[in-house]
């Protein structure tokens, strides 16, 4: 048989959201670049929920498109309802979540990778990893058992033979690794939405001695929308001033008619359904195998676990504007397709409705991810990256920021530059990645906001001032994007210096004012950041009583008052962050022999070989090290640093 | 919580010598030393004072008492035992005086060094050879593992209880926010804030109890581990009643009414001591009682000073003989108890019969009392002091540590319920309260060796329910 023999850079498997994000990054960044999806028509697939953001979530569709991705641009071009979350809290937990017309949503991310240079898009199933021995190069481990020896990618084939011969791979496989669909006692052997799954692919990964892992999740049922009866529900509408996802969209070209969503609630009689059929649940017979999130529990879990509830919300969300298509957000389910239907009717406006697709839960093979280097390389295999739900997360924002990672730091990797590893107090995509990497994760991951330590510091507000200068740095924004940003920092800067040095007296015009807008009188002096900080005052509401303001952005008027009123606590996290900033800075040798340190406990040294961390700081988070652990390894350290410099000074 | 990276201790043994030398060390060193040390004129001159020059003056609290007369020394990075910017105070070496000045030190911004942290920061700071680094790991590791159980061993029981309880309600209202702001379409704050303040008002009254009984020493259980013992009925419980100041113990006049052990932890002029109630001794056929007995033998064994209690209105006994034994190699002191009850054995009597008994202990004080009339308690006291300041009785080093460390965690976790209770009365928004709720749940996890790890995401899924 003649094989065809191509020869390129990068080539990325899977082209969901953080496949997508991977290979633009390294395209972008000039490399020969190939992504390969079993059908080109399922391109940025939302295969579940019809929306992008929310709480967190919303935050890192913001970091990455500060970084330079691509999700924020995609979805403010194609929403169809937007609304800013917790509005009423504090600005650190404001989230966007904007609700998308799916088909567009892909439609367009395929526009983009179409016509993206260096990107190549390959209809293909990628069956085997190429690779060779490290040996004697770096190789660490000296193992006899080849699959444990260091390794390094060079090339991947597909089901037909075709061999692509290239310098790094990224997985981006999401739930198609051997996928398997339930729905009731009724299984299928596919992907999300009927697609082909990929059944090769673990064997190889398996020969490469990277462990693998079954994990599920699942979706529920669409509805005919000409079938339910909307008057029952509450509408929900969307915000009337809608803020776009990307700091490259203009706010005004995104201000459109929107659409609603429906709130309706499951009832005692939909629980007692659920209740006679649950030994009919694949889940409760004992038939799936891969654990489940708790945090989207199908509802036949959240019958049995929170059997006190009486009522649980149901949301019918619009799949999209050019179909009739409802999703039926809070009840995925994986019972059967009779018992779907009627539990679903037993819910008020859906006591007639027409199931267009069935509920089911879907398992897939992915890996636990402290097999990886924070970089998203895995540690024993050279080139070889993998982002999103392969690395046992979910979420379509957790996969794309996995994926712009992953994607960058192969390409960096690539071109001998230095990799991009964000770290908890610069990001959330910082923190989903340290705790992936980390942690001892048992289920689905998804981002929250209690997993950001320093919250404060990581709104969705000022992503751009945080991570945007990095994203230059790597080559994914213009030299004219990151000169607004200093423009802006500028802005910033110099209103909040203003408003700290200039004084207002106790005079009667301004208690005047202050009395106008029932604010106490001042008994001394103050500065207008002073005033300010009070809780009954704003930037905007003082402009009375200062009249050398600038006309300024509204975006840079929303970081100065930022700055200004929630100082005392933003000071206090930014002083744990200089603490934690010199835990991460003290970096572990690679080749560091944990059996040497005598003084460390059986339990922190086995934690610690299975994770080998790269830092001080990922060492302490690791369960079962503990604090006297982390200074007996500080000490080994300082020891080991010297004997190897007194080496050197030797030679 | 703020991080803290000066540190303190105190680094000369804690016995009573004729100095004691605190240890201040970090880059607020010369601040921290700076607000406690004064000149005889009353000035503040650490800041500005000469590296390495012996400074004469006082050690004063907040409020400007004097704590004691002492030297102090500034030595300027890089030029201390740990490199870093150092404040030594030299005072007069008593514990008490030692423990006072320390706890200063650390209100004035300073924190407790965890073991070895000293000699780590030496090392880290290339001031101790490569040669000790092996040892310094040795010492971090098995001082951390004697502190934690001593902690544990000393916190068994009550004040466990106590904190756990504290925990649990902290991180379900920690949780509840998060629930709330992850999930805000399924739960709702609303009303919340008002909810919240009765809560946090709660907490802070529950833990400035703890701080209060922290002060008398029953949370700080340092020192000196003390038992009653005596037969049946001779006023043992009493004792421990007028030691500890309320009715703990049942007294009756029935014999036996003691029938399990009972533990206080007081405060005698400053010297913790953690006393021991055990059930009186004697031949019985009662089981329960049999039981306490036994206890009481092996409670005896891990004393640091033992208390025997007699009966002076009725005749010494075998019984008397068998629980002499117990203190054989023991601090000791002998109370001849119920003396206006007239007097069958004299203090000569009972020194003949513990020659007999004990013939190498002749130092054993013997005290005339009677508790009914509370006469004789005063000698006794003084009869204690002495023996703790002649360094007769100690209590164990490590164990004063770990119980100040309880004490500082305490304090913080009461800071932090009080940075809640303002942001509330400040009228910030709810996701700010979760901040120190936070800080408080991590402190009270240190006084019971609990880490944090993925608590809260655990108590959100288990006791909300969350959305799609």
């Amino acid at each position: 048989m003649a094989e065809i023999h191509e020869k390129v850079d990068v080539c990325v498997i899977g082209a969901g959201h953080a496949g997508c994000e991977a290979a633009l990054a390294c395209a972008r960044l000039g490399l020969e670049t190939v992504i390969f999806t079993v059908s080109v028509d399922s391109i940025a697939l939302m295969p579940c929920n019809p929306n992008i953001g929310g709480s967190s979530k919303g935050h890192l569709v913001r970091e990455l498109d500060a970084l330079g991705g691509e999700m924020g641009k995609n979805i403010d071009k194609t929403f169809i309802q937007s609304k800013m979350l917790n509005i009423s809290k504090g600005p650190a937990v404001h989230s966007l979540r904007a609700q998308a017309d799916k088909a567009d949503y892909s439609r367009e991310m395929r526009k983009v990778l179409e016509n993206q240079d260096h990107l190549t898009i390959k209809q293909a199933e990628v069956c085997d990893l190429l690779w060779q021995d490290l040996c004697g190069e770096i190789d660490r481990t000296e193992s006899k058992d080849p699959s444990q020896r260091d390794k390094k990618i060079i090339g991947v084939k597909t089901f037909t033979g075709t061999v692509y011969e290239c310098k790094a791979v990224i997985l981006c496989t999401g739930t198609y690794l051997r996928a398997r669909c339930l729905c009731g006692e009724s299984i299928t052997y596919t992907g999300p939405n009927g697609l082909q799954a990929a059944n090769y692919l673990t064997d190889s990964l398996k020969k490469m001695g990277i462990e693998l892992r079954r994990f599920k999740t699942g979706t529920p049922a669409r509805m005919d929308g000409r079938t339910i009866d909307y008057s029952k529900m509450e509408e929900q509408f969307g915000d009337e001033r809608i803020v776009p996802f990307s700091f490259s969209t203009d706010p005004d070209s995104v201000q459109k008619e929107q659409v609603s969503c429906w709130l309706t609630y499951t009832n005692e009689e939909t629980h007692s359904v659920i209740r006679a059929n649950l030994d009919r649940s694949p889940i409760y017979a004992g038939i799936i195998e891969g654990t489940g999130p708790r945090y989207c529990p199908s509802i036949e879990d959240k019958v049995v676990r929170f059997a006190e509830k009486e009522r649980h919300q149901v949301f019918l969300e619009p799949e999209g504007l050019h179909t009739n298509e409802m999703y039926v957000g809070g009840m995925s389910s994986s019972l059967p397709e009779d018992v779907q239907l009627a539990m679903y009717r037993t819910v008020p406006g859906l006591e007639h409705c027409k199931i267009v697709k069935n509920a089911y839960a879907i398992e897939y093979d992915c890996i636990n991810a402290r097999q990886l280097y924070p970089t998203l390389e895995f540690k024993t295999v050279k080139g070889l990256f993998s982002a999103g739900q392969f690395n046992g997360s979910s979420g379509y924002e957790e996969a794309a920021s996995q994926g712009l990672i992953a994607g960058i730091n192969a390409a960096m990797w690539i071109l001998g530059k230095k990799q991009l590893v964000l770290d908890r107090s610069e990001s959330y995509i910082g923190v989903l990645i340290d705790d992936l990497v980390t942690k001892d994760n048992r289920e689905p991951y998804r981002m929250m906001t209690s997993r950001a330590e320093y919250r404060l510091l990581l709104r969705q507000d000022n992503a751009d001032l945080r991570l945007r200068k990095k994203g230059y740095e790597v080559g994914l924004i213009c030299q004219k994007q990151y000169e607004e940003l200093l423009e802006k920092e500028k802005l910033i800067h110099d209103e909040v210096k203003r408003l700290k040095d200039t004084f207002v007296g106790a005079n009667q015009e301004i208690q005047s004012f202050l009395a106008s807008v029932e604010s106490s009188p001042l008994k001394t002096a103050v500065s207008l950041a002073e005033l300010i900080c009070r809780p009954e005052l704003s930037y905007t509401s003082i402009a009375p009583i200062d009249p050398d303001r600038k006309p300024l952005p509204e975006q840079v008027i929303e970081q100065v008052e930022i700055e200004i009123k929630y100082e005392g606590y933003i000071l206090r996290q930014q002083r744990q962050v200089e603490q934690f900033k010199k835990m991460e800075k003290k970096k572990i040798p690679e080749n560091i022999d944990y059996d040497d340190i005598r003084s460390l406990r059986i339990e922190a040294r086995q934690k610690l070989k299975l994770f080998r961390p790269v830092s001080i700081g990922q060492a302490s988070r690791i369960s079962g090290v503990s604090p006297a652990d982390i200074s007996v390894l500080l000490v080994y350290l300082e020891h080991y640093l010297r004997d190897k410099k007194e080496t050197v000074d030797e030679k | 919580m703020f991080v803290k990276n000066t540190i303190a201790a105190i680094a000369t043994g804690l016995t009573d010598s004729g100095i004691g030398i605190i240890r201040i060390s970090g880059p607020d060193a010369v601040n921290v030393g700076d607000r406690l040390f004064r000149t005889p004129s009353g000035r503040s001159v650490l800041k500005t004072a000469e590296s390495h020059m012996m400074l004469y003056g006082t050690v004063v609290d907040e409020e400007g008492t004097v704590v004691d007369e002492v030297m102090a020394v500034v030595m300027r990075a890089p030029r201390s035992f740990t490199g870093e910017d150092t404040v030594e105070i030299q005072c007069h070496g008593g514990v008490l005086v030692m423990r006072k000045i320390l706890q200063v030190s650390l209100r004035c911004g300073a924190r407790l060094a965890e073991p070895g942290e000293f000699t780590k920061r030496a090392f880290l700071n290339g001031k101790i050879d490569l040669a000790r680094a092996e040892a310094v790991m040795d010492v971090i590791q098995s001082q951390n593992e004697y502190a934690l159980s001593a902690s544990v061993k000393q916190l068994r029981g009550k004040l466990s209880e106590v904190i756990k309880k504290l925990r649990e309600e902290i991180l379900y209202e920690i949780a509840f926010i998060e629930a709330a702001l992850d999930d805000p379409e399924h739960i709702s704050l609303e009303g919340y804030r008002e909810r919240l303040y009765e809560k946090i008002n709660d907490l802070l009254n529950r833990t400035e109890s703890l701080l209060k009984t922290a002060g008398k020493g029953k949370i700080v259980r340092e020192g000196i581990t003390t038992v009653i013992l005596g037969k049946p009925n001779v006023g043992k419980s009493s004792l421990l009643n007028l030691l500890v100041g309320e009715e703990k113990a049942i007294v009756t006049d029935i014999p036996g009414t003691t029938r399990d052990v009972l533990e206080e932890y007081i405060d005698l002029h400053g010297i913790g001591f953690h006393v021991i109630d055990t059930a009186g001794i004697r031949d019985t056929e009662d089981k329960v009682e049999k039981i306490g007995v036994m206890k009481a033998g092996e409670y005896a064994k891990e004393a640091d000073l033992i208390i025997y209690v007699t009966d002076s209105s009725v005749e010494l006994d075998e019984n008397d003989r068998k629980i002499l034994s117990f203190i054989e190699k023991k601090h000791a002191i002998v109370l001849l108890n119920k003396s206006d009850l007239g007097t069958k054995v004299s203090e000569e009597e009972f020194r003949n019969f513990l020659r007999d008994v004990l013939p190498e202990r002749k130092d054993i004080p013997i005290i005339r009392t009677s508790f009914t009339e509370e006469q004789g308690l005063e000698a006794f006291e003084e009869t204690v002091r002495e023996m703790f300041f002649q360094g007769e009785i100690s209590g164990n080093n490590e164990i004063l540590i770990t119980n100040m460390r309880h004490r500082e965690a305490l304090q913080n976790a009461f800071e932090s319920l009080c940075l809640v209770k303002k942001s509330i009365e400040d009228g910030m928004e709810e996701d700010f309260y979760s901040i120190d709720l936070m800080g408080a749940y991590t402190e009270f996890g240190k006084i019971i060796g609990e880490e944090v790890g993925d608590d809260v995401v655990e108590e959100i899924f288990s006791k909300f329910c969350m959305g799609k």
